[in-house]
């Protein structure tokens, strides 16, 4: 963990240039045959790209509790929604202003976060896991059975009011790929600076060995806390761009299958490596929405029902993508790469194989 | 010379990526108790467990001519090994007799040879194991080791914790159990050592750093206060 | 007093299904510490291989159900032992892997499902008997009722008395409590974890079934939506214990019915409170062990 070595800045210039290269997509005419929709520059392509960027960012976040902290959340779709509804609510109800509202939500979801977590971390491994599933499945009801705040199983609308203009509409869809990217960057950053942070190392090793943490004296419980908060209120920031780039948000963002597809997201890219959660939720994303388009094309529709109904089930193909990933590249995405630029103590790979000694 | 039971050759084990056993060579003959001593805390346990493949492992073990050091764990007891572990790991939640109907391996079950070992056993039989004493647990251990045809028994720290009363019960029982079959002994307590063994391995560091005769080591003093950094004559003694 | 009786009769009837859920993954993760996902699933196709039974046997007849019943549990069976045999057996004592395979699974198969039978719910009938109702205490009780508790409680006997009898009940008991230790008794744990997958498998499949018949229909969510509860009942019942699960079934279900009707419609919300309730202060359920 602690390696840091002398090229460190090198995957960061690396990152910087690749940054650099997707601020300016809007305005290059690229085009990508099955993976883009689109060339770079047409609204549709760019909220795809967006949505992915976002799956990315969220990606991330849930990578800084699973993949670093070692805490397996079935919740963290919760906080997401905190964000998405949240913002929703309070534009559709107030005339508050969108930076503002967005703060609002942002420190009530903090809070949320805290007593949700503080309760929850009494318990490690499975019971956690089903503790924080309870809570998000009791957020999922309550979204669900309250159509007039929430829109119910209809889902919400954003209400356009009080957001500048430049974030509303098609036309505008550049500026809300850019707030996407600008929120990749700003979580990336904040994940890596914790991660490196004392705390970040603490959570670490407690992910390792607990008793030997407590041995130090510090107490886990308070590190995974602030782990718990701050991937949590990342979660909510993603759901609120969410909200405004999708025009509004559905119950299925609460559910406990979407907690389960950021985790596949996670495990794809390859637990514990950041770029691998980025690279995850972009695969992911275009893969879901070309798998989409290729199920219901005519050649699909001309195969034997054999072969057309499991190809017509994007989420089928990925399922068993996911299942192969997990039996026969361990590491994920990141783990290839790994591998590849012979890299082999990759962390990511050697966390896997961390083998119960029974 | 006796024959050799078990070889072990450059034996390596890793707990959750941490070394804890590391290039250990030594011999057990295939009669007679090996006592395997050593500090807190050098890896004598999880060499029993690497042997058994209870840990991951590295490294040459031979076990009657065979390599087992890629088989499972079930298919090297089903060989001919009867293991007796540290803290005796009973099955709390089943009866005694369950405790050693579960481990009855089929082939020549000697029900009788541990009824006359441990009567104690018997007029227990439908406790429930987690209810016992740590001498009896100790006890219904052994006899799951004891019931089955054994070539070797890997038994680890069975008098750890218990009542000198009781020790000296454990060691009369390791005594006739060593007429039954070869021992690799872990233990503590020299007093049982020197009761027991014929032959001692010292570890040190996840190392092998001494072989040879139980009782000439135990005689010097001086080398078991090195090798094992307690006072010979004290812990006799206490013992 | 009527209400009550009803909603008793009914909270019990939902509490077997929950429990031919719970007692699979509840046996199964004591054993194997997996926390099995695709679960639901193999309720689902236990659910839809009745259906189709039923379908091509036709005449709504007790002949039908029974047949049903079995082709359920037995698809069931088949599906989760082909399960572990094929998929988790490659990650052995590699946990975390395992529950994400059976994630992967859940996914795949639920998406599966949706290609070959839509996701348009299938209404199902059963024998006439089942749509009529009985009077007890001023209360009319749907007769599925009745079967879905006879149902459980013989699953419930058929599953202790294996653990209690046979010599792989014994060595799942034993292997709940300390899995390393059986296999250092030169057993082969690893037989016991397809049987009880195959076990669970069957309970779930047969759930599925009956669960058709209690919701008067099949459909790929049907066993995602009791999964959930499932999970929520194994853990208050107390991971690995089969009367944990049987007790925790009775009581999620009851007080979820109670609530639904008592505190308007808030029973989902009760049970996660109950949950967390539970968690907090007794961390290891209510029932510690397999039992």
């Amino acid at each position: 963990m602690k390696t840091v070595t002398k090229r460190r800045w090198l995957p960061w210039a690396a990152g910087g240039a690749v940054v650099a290269f997707a601020a300016i997509l809007p305005f290059l005419n690229i085009v990508v045959p099955g993976v883009l929709p689109g060339a770079t520059y047409t609204p549709g392509t760019l909220q795809l790209l967006a949505l992915s960027l976002l799956f990315a960012a969220l990606a991330l976040s849930y990578n800084l509790l699973f993949g670093s902290a070692g805490m397996l959340s079935f919740g963290h779709a919760l906080y997401f929604a905190m964000g998405a509804y949240g913002l929703g609510i309070l534009l559709q109800s107030t005339d508050l202003a969108l930076v503002p509202a967005m703060g609002i939500i942002l420190a009530l979801v903090i809070v949320a976060a805290y007593l949700i977590g503080a309760l929850s971390l009494r318990v490690t491994g499975i019971s956690f896991a089903m503790v924080t599933l309870a809570f998000a499945q009791a957020g999922n009801v309550l979204i669900r059975r309250n159509p007039g705040l929430t829109g119910g199983e209809e889902g919400l609308r954003l209400a356009t009011a009080n957001v500048p203009d430049v974030l509303v509409g098609v036309i505008n869809t550049r500026n809300l790929y850019w707030v996407a990217l600008a929120l990749v960057v700003v979580v990336f950053v904040v994940v890596t600076w914790f991660e490196h942070s004392r705390a970040g190392h603490v959570v670490a090793a407690t992910r390792e060995n607990e008793l030997r943490v407590r041995v130090i004296g510090v107490r886990p419980f308070v590190v995974k806390l602030i782990t718990f908060v701050i991937a949590s209120a990342l979660a909510a920031l993603v759901g609120m761009v969410y909200l405004l780039l999708q025009s509004g948000a559905t119950p299925r963002a609460t559910s406990a299958d979407f907690t389960l597809t950021i985790l596949v997201i996670v495990v794809l890219g390859g637990v514990g490596s950041r770029w691998g959660a980025v690279v995850g939720g972009i695969v992911y994303t275009l893969l879901d929405q070309r798998l989409t388009a290729f199920a219901s094309s005519d050649a699909v529709a001309a195969l034997p029902d054999v072969l057309r109904i499991p190809l017509s089930e994007p989420l089928f193909i990925l399922g068993t993508l996911f299942i192969l990933v997990v039996l026969f590249l361990p590491g994920g995405i990141a783990g290839i790469v790994g591998r590849v630029g012979d890299r082999s103590r990759s962390r990511a790979a050697a966390r896997d194989r961390v083998e119960e000694a029974s | 010379m006796s024959e050799t039971i078990l070889s072990v050759r450059g034996l390596s084990a890793r707990i959750a990526g941490q070394q804890v056993v590391e290039d250990v060579s030594f011999d057990v003959p295939d009669r007679g108790v090996t006592a395997l001593l050593g500090r807190n805390g050098v890896g004598k346990t999880s060499t029993v467990k690497a042997i058994l493949g209870l840990i991951e492992r590295q490294g040459t073990v031979e076990f009657g001519g065979e390599r087992i050091d890629k088989e499972p764990t079930f298919t090297i007891v089903q060989r001919g090994v009867g293991y007796v572990p540290e803290d005796r790991e009973v099955f709390s939640g089943l009866t005694v007799a369950e405790n050693l109907r579960l481990a009855e391996r089929g082939g020549a079950v000697h029900r009788e040879r541990v009824a006359a070992l441990f009567p104690d056993l018997e007029a227990r039989a439908s406790q429930l194991a987690g209810t016992l004493s740590g001498g009896q647990q100790q006890m219904v251990s052994l006899a799951r080791a004891l019931l089955n045809e054994n070539r070797l028994l890997l038994v680890d720290e069975p008098t750890k914790g218990l009542a000198p009363l009781i020790v000296a019960d454990v060691a009369a029982a390791l005594a006739a159990a060593a007429k039954l079959a070869p021992i690799l002994l872990v233990e503590q307590n020299l007093q049982v050592v020197r009761q027991l063994a014929s032959t001692v391995v010292v570890l040190e560091g996840g190392r092998v750093i001494h072989t040879g005769s139980a009782q000439a080591l135990l005689d010097d003093s001086d080398l078991v206060t090195s090798l094992l950094g307690v006072h010979g004559a004290k812990s006799e003694a206490d013992s | 007093m009527s209400t009550i009786v009803l909603l008793l009769i009914t909270g019990l009837g939902l509490g077997a299904l929950y429990f031919l859920v719970a007692s699979g993954l509840s046996l199964i993760y004591g054993l194997m510490g997996i926390l099995n996902f695709a679960h639901g699933s193999f309720l689902t196709l236990g659910a839809f291989a009745g259906w189709e039974l039923a379908r091509r046997m036709g005449g709504d007849s007790w002949v039908t159900l029974f047949a049903s019943m079995a082709a359920g549990a037995a698809v069931g069976a088949i599906v989760a032992a082909a399960t572990e045999f094929l998929l988790i057996r490659r990650l052995y004592n590699r946990h975390i892997e395992q529950v994400l395979v059976t994630v992967g699974l859940a996914l795949a198969s639920v998406a599966l499902f949706d290609g070959i039978w839509g996701t348009d719910p299938i209404y199902v009938t059963g024998p006439a008997w089942f749509a009529e109702t009985t009077e007890i205490l001023g209360a009319r009780v749907p007769n599925d009722r009745f079967v879905l508790i006879a149902v459980a409680v013989l699953v419930l006997i058929a599953m202790v008395l294996f653990l209690r009898l046979t010599r792989y009940g014994l060595i799942i008991r034993a292997g709940v409590e300390n899995r390393a230790m059986v296999t250092a008794l030169g057993i082969d744990v690893r037989k016991a974890f397809t049987l009880v997958f195959a076990i669970g498998g069957a309970a779930a499949g047969l759930g599925g079934v009956l669960a058709s018949h209690y919701f008067g229909y099949v459909s790929p969510q049907l066993g995602g939506s009791l999964l959930i509860f499932a999970f929520i009942v194994t853990v208050i019942g107390g991971l690995g214990s089969l009367t944990g699960a049987a007790v925790a079934s009775v009581v999620v279900a009851v007080l979820q019915q109670f609530a639904n009707y008592y505190l308007g419609g808030t029973g989902d919300l009760v049970v996660v409170l109950l949950l967390a309730v539970v968690l907090l202060v007794r961390p290891s359920g209510l029932v510690g062990r397999l039992a």
